[in-house]
């Protein structure tokens, strides 16, 4: 890659960050921690496409890094299934 | 030709290791962001509460730092493709200064906190309501970003040894860069989530 | 047989003997050896405290020992059967001795990172024990919160630091793994005619590299928690110590997947080896391999379905865990449909492989029982749990290390064993295991809890034939320490391919040269490539 696309990336994600610290002092009604969320998986997109090279990389690191977030995304949403259903279905028995 | 293809072969081959630890890595923090996320669910006032205890400011400039330090390292990697050994060296050097930066901002953060009684275990003391969720708060952001400190000390020592020694700049910089992005959602998740309770 | 011995011709054994080289290997066949010297002795350990537990359950108030030491037996021969013995043994050596061999390499990508591995594990393990002989921890080897960060009094930190030691030795090895398998195949070797055990190993891996990261963290909190006397599963603070067990068992689910899977690759090469037949439906047994290791992840909550946490969730967890059966049966089918009309020789190898098919599938099926809600509630916590994973852990997984050990053994050492005694062996392993775990099946199904050193009077009669078979199980696993060791210095030289098998490491020598291969083997064709019957 280019000297110009690290710039123009590092610049983008920098805007970023204080675009999303700017947002937090606003109030989005509830939308707040998705928009900051959504702002932070985009900059974090931006370093794995260009400053860690996915862009120009073959299938094989492609998978190993979408892999490593989706079983984060195992992780946490099982967990979360546990914690957030306790009060739906009563235990039998009890 | 040959030896050309059995270099970037190797290189490959790193790049591949490396992408397949930084899978490991996502995974270690992972615990932990799960930890998080349970606790902020059941507890969304007072982890709102401990959020606003933090400085955001400083967690502004740690960011920003930590962005133009990803920047850097790639001009490092691009110095080294074109074979220009001095200008390598010298961005390797303010990669460093700048992940120091970082690490001293934090010490400092860390530093506030223990003057502030907000350090569960070696110096709490909080006493309102929620005082429970805020330390589990504390909790979190202790051991979250203590985690990313340990990761990023080490970014930095390899940085430096990087300096003097001939190494796979393109796999070190993929470690410096997961480093990044790491910071880069714990800056939401532990200082932006107050703001707004 | 070659008219050369073995001491005239160079390998990988005698090109060099000095302690300095094996201690600085980075030949993969050396750390092979290592690991399984390291694993064996670890095996002993664990054993022993497995024969202190059936001693003192002889008696229905037994009391060999006080309750507190009966936790930390159960909790000994916990850790270090799961930790230092199952998860590493086929992976770490005959993984390690294998997969460069089988894929046509000279080693692993990363050759010294292998040899850290093995570091990390001695590390690990000589830490561990030192924990558990100097005070020992009582928590069993789940360390459920919160006894484990608050109420124990044994050593919680040092045996958490010990396995999230040993956790890196596993990483560092399915790094090595995943990266080989990828980027070092012969020319012509594609994936789907890598040998089985390859496709076994490389889910193996992908399983170690995603879950182990979780345990690691894990195991911090705990140590941190004791260490500060707060933290994330304290109730004191509103922490959910069920926190602890998800992910606890968002690791130690997949653990068990660790185990198996290899085994399952060693199956099917020994059936292929012994039917002289390709493994029927090969395709389906590869993607079989890959699926339980993704779905595999998805099944942790069957761990917790009494443990207070949402039925919502157990609802879920037991549909999935029905579903992660689907695969494993895939496999035992296949495995079947290979030995029908096939050329069976009912060398050693492959009576294990025949005893881990029926005895996994025995352990399979009780699985099944147990990820029903309604039967869980029952037999949770019960001796049922303890018989159903030893089923497939020993019946299972320690059979198919036992058939790959002697499988591989000539390739491994250059001689062969006594048939005789490794068959008397075989025979004593399987009987001896069924006589010791079927029974608890029953003390299970009739109530009896797991964990606890006294039971009612009406339970001994089957504590007694368990404790009776696991002495006749000790004495299968003795003989072929010896007569493996004796092959060493008595047994008939082997040629290249004794078995008349088919792989590329039946293609170099036995023992291998240190670079594998004289000349870059080049693959043309399918695996098991037998000839049509």
């Amino acid at each position: 890659m280019t000297r110009r696309t690290y710039l123009v990336v590092d610049a983008a994600v920098l805007l970023l960050a204080l675009v999303s610290v700017a947002l937090a002092h606003t109030d989005l009604h509830g939308f707040n921690a998705a928009a900051a969320l959504a702002i932070a998986a985009t900059k974090a997109a931006l370093i794995a496409i260009f400053f860690m090279e996915l862009k120009l990389a073959g299938p094989v690191p492609r998978v190993v890094a979408a892999a490593s977030v989706f079983w984060l995304a195992i992780l946490v949403v099982g967990t979360m299934d546990d914690v957030l259903t306790r009060a739906w279905l009563p235990i039998p028995g009890k | 030709m040959t030896t050309l293809n059995a270099d970037i072969a190797e290189r490959e081959t790193a790049e591949l290791g490396m992408w397949v630890f930084l899978a490991t890595e996502v995974m270690l923090f992972g615990g932990l962001f799960t930890a998080y996320t349970v606790y902020r669910a059941i507890y969304p006032v007072g982890f709102a509460e401990g959020s606003r205890l933090l400085d955001l400011t400083l967690g502004t400039v740690n960011t920003v730092v930590l962005i133009v330090s990803s920047g850097t390292m790639a001009l490092a990697v691009s110095a080294a493709r074109l074979g220009q050994r001095r200008l390598v060296r010298v961005v390797l050097v303010a990669t460093a200064l700048l992940g120091l930066v970082f690490l001293a901002i934090k010490a400092l953060e860390y530093q506030h906190h223990l003057a502030e009684g907000l350090v569960p275990g070696l110096a709490w003391h909080y006493s309102a309501a929620r005082a429970n969720e805020v330390q589990l708060f504390m909790l979190a952001y202790f051991a979250m970003t203590g985690l990313h400190a340990i990761h990023l000390t080490i970014a930095v020592g390899l940085v430096l040894f990087a300096t003097w020694f001939r190494t796979r700049l393109e796999i070190l910089a993929l470690y410096w860069h997961f480093v990044d992005v790491i910071w880069i959602f714990l800056l939401p998740l532990l200082y932006l989530f107050g703001l707004q309770a | 047989m070659s008219t050369l011995t073995l001491a005239s011709r160079r390998h990988y054994l005698n090109v060099d003997f000095a302690i300095r080289s094996w201690l600085l290997t980075t030949d993969h066949k050396r750390i092979a050896i290592l690991y399984a010297l390291s694993i064996t002795f670890m095996f002993v350990f664990g054993g022993f405290a497995a024969s202190a537990m059936r001693l003192e359950l002889l008696q229905p108030d037994g009391d060999l020992v006080d309750p507190q030491t009966y936790n930390k037996l159960f909790t000994t021969h916990g850790v270090i059967m799961v930790w230092f013995f199952l998860i590493p043994s086929i992976p770490s050596v005959l993984g390690n001795f294998l997969v460069p061999l089988m894929i046509g390499a000279r080693d692993v990508a990363f050759p010294r990172l292998n040899l850290l591995s093995w570091y990390i594990y001695v590390v690990g393990a000589l830490f561990t024990i030192w924990v558990l002989v100097d005070g020992g921890v009582d928590t069993g080897w789940t360390f459920y919160t919160p006894f484990s960060t608050s109420a124990s009094t044994t050593n919680v930190v040092a045996t958490a630091l010990g396995v999230f030691i040993v956790g890196f030795s596993s990483i560092l090895t399915g790094l090595n793994f995943i990266v080989t398998i990828h980027r070092m195949r012969a020319p012509g070797l594609t994936w789907f005619r890598l040998p089985l055990f390859l496709w076994s190993l490389y889910a193996t891996s992908v399983i170690m590299l995603l879950a182990t990261p979780v345990l690691a963290i894990t195991l911090l909190l705990v140590a941190a928690e004791r260490v500060l006397r707060v933290g994330f599963f304290d109730p004191a603070l509103g922490g959910d110590p069920l926190l602890f067990q998800n992910l606890f068992w968002f690791y130690s689910h997949p653990a068990v997947y660790i185990m198996i899977l290899p085994g399952m690759g060693v199956t099917s090469e020994l059936i292929a080896a012994f039917a002289r037949k390709p493994v029927f439906g090969y395709r389906y047994v590869a993607v079989a391999s890959v699926a339980i290791a993704v779905l595999g992840f998805l099944v942790w909550g069957h761990h917790m379905f009494v443990s207070g946490a949402s039925a919502h969730a157990a609802l879920m967890f037991s549909v999935l865990s029905y579903l992660v059966a689907i695969p494993s049966a895939i496999k035992v089918f296949n495995w079947t449909a290979t030995l029908f009309r096939g050329a069976i020789e009912f060398h050693t190898p492959l009576l294990y492989a025949l005893g881990f098919i029926g005895l996994f599938t025995i352990g399979g099926l009780t699985g099944l029982f147990l990820a029903s809600l309604a039967v869980d509630v029952d037999v949770h916590g019960t001796y049922f749990v303890v018989a159903h994973f030893h089923y497939i852990m020993v019946g299972g997984m320690v059979m198919a290390y036992m058939g790959g050990l002697h499988y591989w053994w000539p390739k491994i050492t250059g001689r062969l064993y006594d048939e005789m005694w490794a068959r008397v062996a075989a025979v004593t392993i399987f009987l001896g295991f069924n006589l010791t775990f079927f029974p608890q099946y029953i003390l299970g199904y009739l109530g009896m809890p797991r964990r606890y050193h006294s039971y009612p009077e009406e339970f001994q009669i089957l504590n007694v034939l368990s404790t009776a078979g696991a002495s006749i199980l000790a004495v299968g696993y003795v003989l072929p320490l010896v007569y493996l060791l004796a092959s060493l210095r008595w047994g008939r030289v082997a040629g290249p391919n004794p078995w008349d098998a088919r792989g590329l490491e039946w293609e170099t020598s036995s023992p291998p040269a240190r670079d594998n291969f004289l000349a870059q083997p080049v693959v043309s064709g399918p695996p098991y490539d037998y000839p049509e019957r």
